[in-house]
């Protein structure tokens, strides 16, 4: 116990380091993810079969490629960057498609009648879009795009392979070091995750809850 | 708002000629960008004082020409399909369990399962595999199957109980007064209409669940990235990185984009069947009630919808 108890330390920094990718990349990944999506509704079609083929072909590749391609493609190539930093340019490639689905299966899902209804009492584009369609959107939004957020929490653990010292490296390097208590490393590990994922989890069926009931 | 041009008037001539220069520009920058990457790889690499060849010169692709390098190459290919073909089956068996467990009527049943479920779904695959690795000591196959099959298990079964919430409540009831038992009714009403409903969604997991075979490549399980860059690089040396990685880039997108194909086509499938519910799988094409069906009876069932798990 004693032993498990000294090693906190560690794992603190790992937790820290999980919540710094977490956080950075999902911001960022938001952001791409809303360009995404405004190129996908736009009224460009050029900029439409761009934003498409952009999101078919980051979700179709594994994440553990993505990753690879900036920890030793990219170096190859005589970029230079330190690995933190990469392991963040991979992480928001590959959420950005999802956070994209996520935002467009919201503005999706506002009935057509309720656009035709603004128009048709006299709304134009501007007052209809900021009025009546995305305030509805955002509220379906929410809930997808918290689950989008676990499971980059979960994929931020890839990183570990990839010479980043988040949650998952410090558990592997714990292990190796204590053999006699891998169990317990182990388990202290998950709770960590689920420290994280559990309550967004949780928000996210309240807020699910709380504004389907009201619309 | 599948149709956008309900937000606006038809396109009139000065609207129509915007949206032409938009598109010439943008396919203009677009191309600028492919362009500027494409002569970025295929200039000469100075390292060190020595000059190497481009990224498309042909002394970096002729490895592609030997028979024996696409052996390696199948093999690798043959052990990520292998790993996935379990592994698909296992998790779609667990699914279908952890689904009938976790819509119990027996609150002993319902609530272990839940509190099971909701601890696998919070933990990264990748953790899973380690776990199953230096605890149970499987061997690196076993490792990253069972953690597939647990965790795509979980949420296959997840979707499975929202399919069968979002069912109406009369399919059940006829099913009870024809004098079918609660079980009956549930395997053999109930059950295949969820099922078929959420064909979609358990074939996009299984996509899901093909890319995640990727993570042997940390836990040492000899799949197409590990075989390709390890292995045959480190073979070759590092001038062949990048065509094989393309050539592995290639490979999995050529097996997903069928796999999600497939998925689209069954949606599309389901949704246009017979007059049952119609499926809430891509929110973006199908019809955008279905999504809102989904999200409510993932709601008053208490658990998140089953949209999006990556």
């Amino acid at each position: 116990m004693t032993q498990l108890w000294s090693l906190m330390p560690e794992f603190w920094e790992g937790l820290r380091m999980t919540v710094l990718l977490l956080a950075v990349s999902g911001g960022l990944s938001l952001v791409l993810g809303t360009v995404i999506t405004a190129l996908r509704i736009s009224p460009v079609p050029v900029l439409r079969w761009f934003a498409a083929i952009w999101t078919e072909v980051a979700r179709n590749t594994p994440l553990t490629l993505v990753f690879f391609f900036t920890a030793f493609v990219l170096p190859m190539l005589g970029v230079r960057a330190p690995f933190l930093l990469l392991a963040l340019v991979a992480l928001t490639y590959y959420t950005s498609p999802f956070v994209a689905e996520a935002l467009r299966s919201g503005i999706n899902g506002v009935p057509v009648g309720q656009a035709e209804a603004a128009r048709s009492i006299g709304l134009g584009f501007g007052q209809t879009v900021t009025l009546v369609v995305l305030p509805q959107a955002f509220r379906m939004t929410i809930p997808p795009l918290i689950n989008v957020y676990i499971a980059l929490t979960k994929n931020t653990s890839v990183a570990g392979g990839f010479f980043v010292v988040e949650m998952f490296a410090t558990t592997r390097q714990l292990v190796n070091d204590n053999g006699n208590i891998v169990l317990p490393l182990l388990l202290v590990a998950a709770a960590l995750y689920l420290v994280v994922t559990v309550p967004l989890g949780f928000a996210a069926v309240q807020l699910e809850k709380r504004w389907v009931v009201s619309r | 708002m599948s149709a956008t041009n309900v937000l606006f008037d038809a396109p009139g001539p000065r609207a129509r000629r915007a949206s032409l220069i938009g598109s010439v520009v943008s396919l203009a920058a677009i191309a600028a960008g492919a362009a500027w990457i494409i002569w970025i790889l295929a200039a000469p690499r100075v390292s060190g004082g020595i000059t190497l060849p481009g990224m498309f010169d042909a002394s970096r692709w002729d490895i592609l020409t030997d028979p024996q390098v696409w052996g390696f190459i199948g093999t690798g290919v043959a052990a990520t399909l292998q790993a996935a073909a379990v592994a698909a089956a296992g998790a779609v068996a667990l699914g279908v369990v952890l689904s009938l467990l976790r819509s119990s009527r027996l609150p002993w049943v319902r609530i272990p399962t839940a509190i099971l479920l909701e601890f696998f779904r919070g933990m990264p695959v990748l953790l899973m595999m380690l776990f199953i690795l230096l605890v149970a000591s499987t061997g690196a196959f076993w490792a990253v199957v069972l953690a597939l099959i647990v965790y795509n298990g979980t949420l296959i079964g997840e979707a499975l109980r929202a399919g069968l919430a979002a069912l109406p409540r009369g399919q059940r009831e006829a099913a009870l007064s024809l004098g079918m038992r609660e079980f009956q009714s549930k395997l053999l009403v109930e059950f295949p209409q969820a099922f078929r409903q959420m064909l979609p969604i358990i074939v996009a997991q299984l996509v899901v669940l093909l890319k995640d075979t990727s993570l042997g490549y940390i836990v040492g399980y000899n799949e197409i990235i590990r075989s390709n860059m390890n292995n045959l690089a480190s073979f070759f040396g590092n001038r062949y990185l990048f065509t094989l990685f393309v050539v592995t880039l290639v490979i999995y997108l050529t097996i997903n984009l069928l796999l999600s194909w497939l998925a689209r086509w069954l949606s599309w499938r389901t949704a246009s069947g017979s007059g049952t519910v119609a499926a809430g799988a891509d929110p973006g094409t199908a019809d955008p009630t279905s999504a809102i069906r989904l999200v409510q009876a993932a709601s008053t069932a208490h658990q998140p919808g089953t949209g999006t798990h990556l």
